[in-house]
């Protein structure tokens, strides 16, 4: 476990397509996730659990969280 | 403690959903929050899961915000006119029955204007499935009334609360004679995508009706805060899973949808039938 | 094929059966409606019996969509229907003149306004054929007057609807429609018949509506060409566009793939025009009517003639004007108030215009035509 921990993920965020609807920052679990105006930015990276809400509810293919 | 191979890969590489995208055509005319992509994006990968060439997959549309969508798909489109989707769908199908002939339809373009070729393709039974986008509004035109909206809502022709009682779409489809009838929503979105795939793999008319949000025009007149909060009220508060339905007390199902596959039979398929009729008797009388 | 050849008493509309099927068409989709029923009747044994396809859809809206959807899919298709079913078809006709779409639409003219006089012949949707959906758009319809034309003008509609890759309508009314007459089923090759132009380049160099050409060839779905069709204004790949010159250079080029080949789509027979004094213009039943009022009139000593177009819409403006510098009078009779010889006033450069009118349900007869070409005697 210790292994995969330590390895971060790589969110990567398209502001072309991000409408800043904040559903992606609502459902992140772990609060990875903030608003910076009207686009969506990572917060704190740690967190993340690779667990793909974000992208999976994005209306925009703005958001895709890779390992 | 280690990750299974095949999870460890789902969690590792999201989906690629330019391999069914049109290059160039994002970003979508859909309002920020609107659930129209959150469903797009479901469907897509039900067809993947289907495994089929592109080439074969036909995607037609009526008219609507929903409707929009086969303009931003790699398929064979079509973007007809209000309500009529299914019919024009009904062509291309008997044509070309190898074909996998998907609608993308808005409740009020499949059951207000389209609401006789609707249950017509259920009764028929042929082999289409239907994605109806219910966000119980007409969002393209404004924000009036639809068949689904919910008594007392308030659109822009119900200022006041809306008097007319809404219908239950599956229940409509599943008396019409449609073979598979399920619910999805936005928010539970990979139950969505299962859903989806069951309908495509299921021979016969398919039924999937998706209930996923309006912010601009339902969420504000009905005072919802948010694009989440409407789908964490009306999306994961206002549905059950049948699944668990039985399990849970008669208060938490009261006034809820049911989630899931809903009604799933079989019965001979439209164009199977009309392939056996050309066989069987139409071409053995001409001998 | 010996066979074949024999005459046959046929009625209008099973001609009109016979036309669709010599033209290769293999998908009817339709709504039952009188005087049009006989030909989804007729389409409804014979096409399965080819492998082509039928289907009787929900209503009349239902028809066209679907036959459209036929026609994407590659099948030379065909709906038929009358008077409210053709007010029904015309916001998809209008479809399939802007994503251009090949369809043949045969509309059997009844007694009107709304259900009207089912079983009564009318001529009151000629305006109907050329305007009835909204927005500028092309119209072609043929207006065949003899059983046997039935068949030769709806192989025509099918050969037209293909080459301008547009909606070709077969207008005919009542009497035409259920009238008996013995008919010759041409054999093969007799007729021509025009198929779709075959789309040869790479997919990725495909577009549906390639300005470059005058008439883009159309992709069946399902070929390898994946391309997006719209009844919204489009570009050349067949998105939608917001672009006014976009708009205008689309608009104007469904227009001009039909206005470029007036001479190839006018048809039109002429019945001792050489040296008439007075001409009647009439279609149909009533055409029928005008040749032996014109007969007539010149055993009289009269100096008449008659100018049937056979192709009514685009209207022959050309044969009309033409005609209007060689005569005194010009008479329309048609089973309306008033709408072909509005079109003839407006081509018409010296000659006096009277139309002869008829909206009870009884057909035009030659006494009332003879009495017209008297008044100018
Ligand atoms: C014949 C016709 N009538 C009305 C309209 C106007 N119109 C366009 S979309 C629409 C409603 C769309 O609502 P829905 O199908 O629920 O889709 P949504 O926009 O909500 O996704 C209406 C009434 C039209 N385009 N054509
Ligand atoms: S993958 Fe999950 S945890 Fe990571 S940012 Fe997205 S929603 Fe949050
Ligand atoms: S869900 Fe998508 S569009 Fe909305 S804020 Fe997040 S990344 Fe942007
Ligand atoms: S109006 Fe409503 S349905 Fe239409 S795009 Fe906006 S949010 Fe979506």
């Amino acid at each position: 476990m210790g292994d995969a921990a330590k390895k971060l993920p790589r969110i990567e965020i398209n502001p072309k397509l991000c409408k800043g609807c904040s559903i992606c920052v609502d459902f992140c679990p772990t609060n990875v996730l903030e608003m910076r105006g009207t686009c969506v930015a990572v917060k704190d990276l740690a967190a993340c659990t690779r667990c793909q809400l974000c992208d999976l509810r994005c209306p925009d293919f703005a958001i895709q969280v890779f390992d | 403690m280690s990750v299974p191979a095949e999870k460890k890969e789902k969690i590792s590489v999201p989906f690629d959903y330019n391999k069914y995208l049109r290059p160039g055509k994002l970003p979508h005319i859909w309002c920020p929050g609107c659930g129209h992509g959150i469903v797009l994006k479901a469907m897509l990968r039900a067809i993947d899961k289907l495994g089929i060439d592109k080439d074969n997959v036909c995607v037609v549309s009526g008219i609507g915000c929903s409707s929009r969508t086969p303009g931003y798909v790699d398929f064979n489109t079509l973007h007809t006119l209000h309500g009529r989707a299914l019919s024009f769908a009904t062509g291309i199908k008997l044509a070309r029955p190898d074909m996998k002939v998907i609608v993308v339809t808005g409740d009020g373009d499949a059951l207000a204007i389209g609401g006789n070729h609707f249950i017509h393709t259920c009764r028929r039974n042929i082999d289409i499935t239907a994605l109806v986008f219910t966000n119980a509004i007409y969002g393209m035109t404004g924000g009036q009334y639809s068949p689904t909206t919910p008594l007392e809502s308030i659109a822009t022709t119900s200022r006041y609360g809306n008097i007319e009682p809404p219908f239950d779409t599956c229940e409509m489809a599943k008396a019409a004679g449609a073979t598979f009838v399920a619910r999805g929503t936005a928010y539970h979105t990979l139950e969505l995508e299962k859903t989806i795939y069951e309908a495509l793999m299921h021979k016969g008319t398919s039924v999937v009706d998706i209930i996923d949000a309006c912010p601009t025009y339902f969420g504000r007149m009905n005072k919802y805060k948010s694009a989440t909060h409407m789908m964490e009220a009306m999306e994961k508060d206002g549905t059950v899973s049948v699944k668990q339905v039985d399990k849970l007390p008669p208060e938490k199902v009261a006034g809820k949808m049911l989630r899931g596959v809903l009604h799933k039979i079989d019965r001979p398929e439209y164009c199977e039938q009309y392939a056996l009729l050309v066989q069987e008797k139409a071409q053995a009388k001409s001998k | 094929m010996a066979e074949k050849q024999k005459k046959r008493l046929m009625q209008g509309n099973e001609a009109c059966v016979e036309g669709a099927l010599y033209a290769g068409c293999k998908f009817y989709a339709g709504y039952p409606i009188t005087p049009s029923t006989e030909i989804a009747e007729g389409m409804s044994v014979r096409l399965p019996k080819i492998g082509g396809k039928f289907i009787q859809m929900e209503d009349e809206i239902g028809g066209i969509a679907a036959a459209i959807g036929g026609s994407l899919a590659g099948l030379k298709s065909l709906t038929a229907t009358s008077g409210p079913g053709f007010s029904l078809k015309q916001e998809c006709l209008g479809y399939a003149c802007l994503a251009e779409i090949p369809l043949v639409i045969v509309n059997v003219m009844r007694g009107g306004p709304s259900t009207g006089y089912p079983t009564g012949p009318s001529q009151a949707d000629i305006m109907q054929a050329k305007w009835g959906t909204h927005g500028d758009h092309p119209a072609i319809a043929v207006t065949p007057a003899y059983v046997q034309e039935i068949l030769t003008e709806t192989v025509r509609a099918f050969n037209l609807a293909e080459k301008y890759r547009t909606p070709v309508i077969v207008l005919y009314d009542e009497i035409v429609g259920h009238m008996r007459e013995p008919i010759t089923i041409p054999a093969p090759g007799e007729l021509a018949v025009v198929d779709r132009e075959k789309v040869t380049c790479k997919p990725d160099e495909y577009f549906p509506y390639d300005e470059r050409f005058e008439i883009p060839p159309l992709a069946p779905f399902g070929t390898g060409y994946r391309f997006h069709v719209t009844g919204l204004n489009h570009k050349k790949d067949g998105f939608p566009t917001n672009d006014s010159k976009q708009i205008g250079e689309g608009n104007m080029r469904i227009m001009r793939k039909i206005d470029n080949h007036l001479d190839e789509i006018w048809k039109n027979e002429e019945i001792g025009l050489e040296d008439a004094e007075i001409a009647v213009v009439a279609i149909g039943s009533t055409a029928r009517s005008a040749r032996y009022a014109v007969n007539e009139a010149r055993s009289m000593g009269i100096k008449a003639g008659l100018l049937r177009p056979l192709t009514l819409w685009p209207f022959p403006d050309k044969a009309v004007t033409e005609l209007s510098k060689r005569v005194k009078a010009i008479i329309v009779p048609e089973m309306n108030l008033g709408q072909m010889v509005l079109e003839v006033q407006r081509c018409s450069k010296k000659a006096e215009v009277l139309g002869v009118h008829r909206v009870d349900g009884e057909p035009i007869n030659p006494g009332q035509i003879i009495e017209a070409i008297k008044s100018f005697k």
